[in-house]
C-alpha cells in the first residue's frame, strides 16, 4: 500500500485544518478507543483514565505530534517515526492491531469535528496514512 | 446471546429514529467501495465504479446501499434475538453471495464514520462505544452460519 501524490495533497489539506486542535483531537481520539474498545486500556495499567483525566490528554498530546510530524514528512514517514518505531518494538510492544483501532478512532474524531473536509477521497487518504503509521510502528517487532 | 443495557438500547434506538436510512445507506456503501477498494469485486454488475465521483452518483450504489441499511435496521428492532433475525441472510451470504465476513466488519467501521460525521458532537463516547457493539454483533450474526 503507497500513498499517492493524491493522498499526500488530501491528509496534508484535512491536517491544515486540525490548526491548533490536534492536542485535543488527540486525547478524544484516545478516550475513544478506551470507551470502545476496553482492552486497549490493558496497555495503560499506571493510568488514570477518567473523562478529562491529564495524563489522557498529556498523552493525547503526544500521539497528535507523532502523527503531526508524520504528515510533515510525509515522503518518509519511517525515517520521521524511526525512534517511535524502535520504542514500539522493544519497550511499548503494543499488539498491532490496536493501531487499527486507534486509526478508526481519529477517522470518528475527524468526521465529528470536519465533516464537510472528510470527503470519500480524502478518507480514503487518511486511512491510508493511518495504516502507513500503523506499519511503521510496527515495522521493527520482528 | 448479547445483552443490552437500557442505556445502550436508548443509544441506539434514539439515533436510529433519526437516520435517514437512504441517505445513510448509500454514502455508507459507497465509501466501503471507495475506500476499501477491493471490496468492489462483489459488485461487478453495478456498472460504472471506476472513481469515487462515479460511486457515489451510481444509483446501483445508492439502491443497494438503501436496501443493506434497512436490513440493518432489522436488527435495531430485534437487539434480543440477532441470530434468528439474520440466518438466512447469513446462509445467503456465505452459500450464494460468498461475501468474506471481513467486509461485514469493514462496513460496520464506515457506518459508524459516516454517523459519526452526520450527528458530530450528538455521537459521543458512549454512543460510539454502543453503536460498535451493535455493528460487530451484526457483523457475528452475519458470519454465524457460515460453513
Amino acid at each position: 500500500m503507497v500513498l499517492s501524490a493524491n493522498d499526500k495533497t488530501n491528509v496534508k489539506g484535512v491536517f491544515a485544518k486540525i490548526g491548533g486542535h490536534a492536542e485535543e483531537y488527540g486525547a478524544e481520539t484516545l478516550e475513544r478507543m478506551f470507551a470502545t474498545y476496553p482492552q486497549t486500556k490493558t496497555y495503560f495499567p499506571h493510568f488514570d483514565l477518567s473523562h478529562g483525566s491529564a495524563q489522557i490528554k498529556s498523552h493525547g498530546k503526544k500521539v497528535a505530534a507523532a502523527l503531526v510530524e508524520a504528515v510533515n514528512h510525509i515522503d518518509d514517514i519511517a525515517g520521521a517515526l524511526s525512534k517511535l518505531s524502535d520504542l514500539h518494538a522493544q519497550k511499548l510492544r503494543v499488539d498491532p492491531v490496536n493501531f487499527k483501532l486507534l486509526g478508526h478512532c481519529f477517522l470518528v474524531v475527524m468526521a465529528i469535528h470536519h465533516p464537510a473536509a472528510l470527503t470519500p477521497e480524502v478518507h480514503a487518504s487518511l486511512d491510508k496514512f493511518l495504516c502507513a503509521v500503523g506499519n511503521v510502528l510496527t515495522a521493527k517487532y520482528r | 446471546m448479547v445483552h443490552w443495557t437500557a442505556e445502550e438500547k436508548q443509544l441506539i434506538t434514539g439515533l436510529w429514529s433519526k437516520v435517514n436510512v437512504e441517505e445513510c445507506g448509500a454514502e455508507a456503501l459507497a465509501r466501503l467501495l471507495i475506500v476499501y477498494p477491493w471490496t468492489q469485486r462483489f459488485f461487478d454488475k453495478f456498472g460504472n465504479l471506476s472513481s469515487p465521483t462515479a460511486i457515489i452518483g451510481n444509483p446501483k450504489v445508492r439502491a443497494h446501499g438503501k436496501k443493506v441499511l434497512t436490513s440493518f435496521g432489522d436488527a435495531v428492532k430485534n437487539l434480543e434475538n440477532l441470530k434468528a433475525t439474520f440466518s438466512k441472510l447469513s446462509e445467503l451470504h456465505c452459500e450464494k453471495l460468498h461475501v468474506d465476513p471481513e467486509n461485514f466488519r469493514l462496513l460496520g467501521d464506515i457506518l459508524i464514520i459516516v454517523l459519526a460525521a452526520h450527528f458530530t458532537k450528538d455521537f459521543t463516547p458512549a454512543c460510539q462505544a454502543t453503536w460498535q457493539k451493535l455493528v460487530g454483533v451484526v457483523a457475528h450474526a452475519l458470519a454465524y452460519k457460515y460453513h
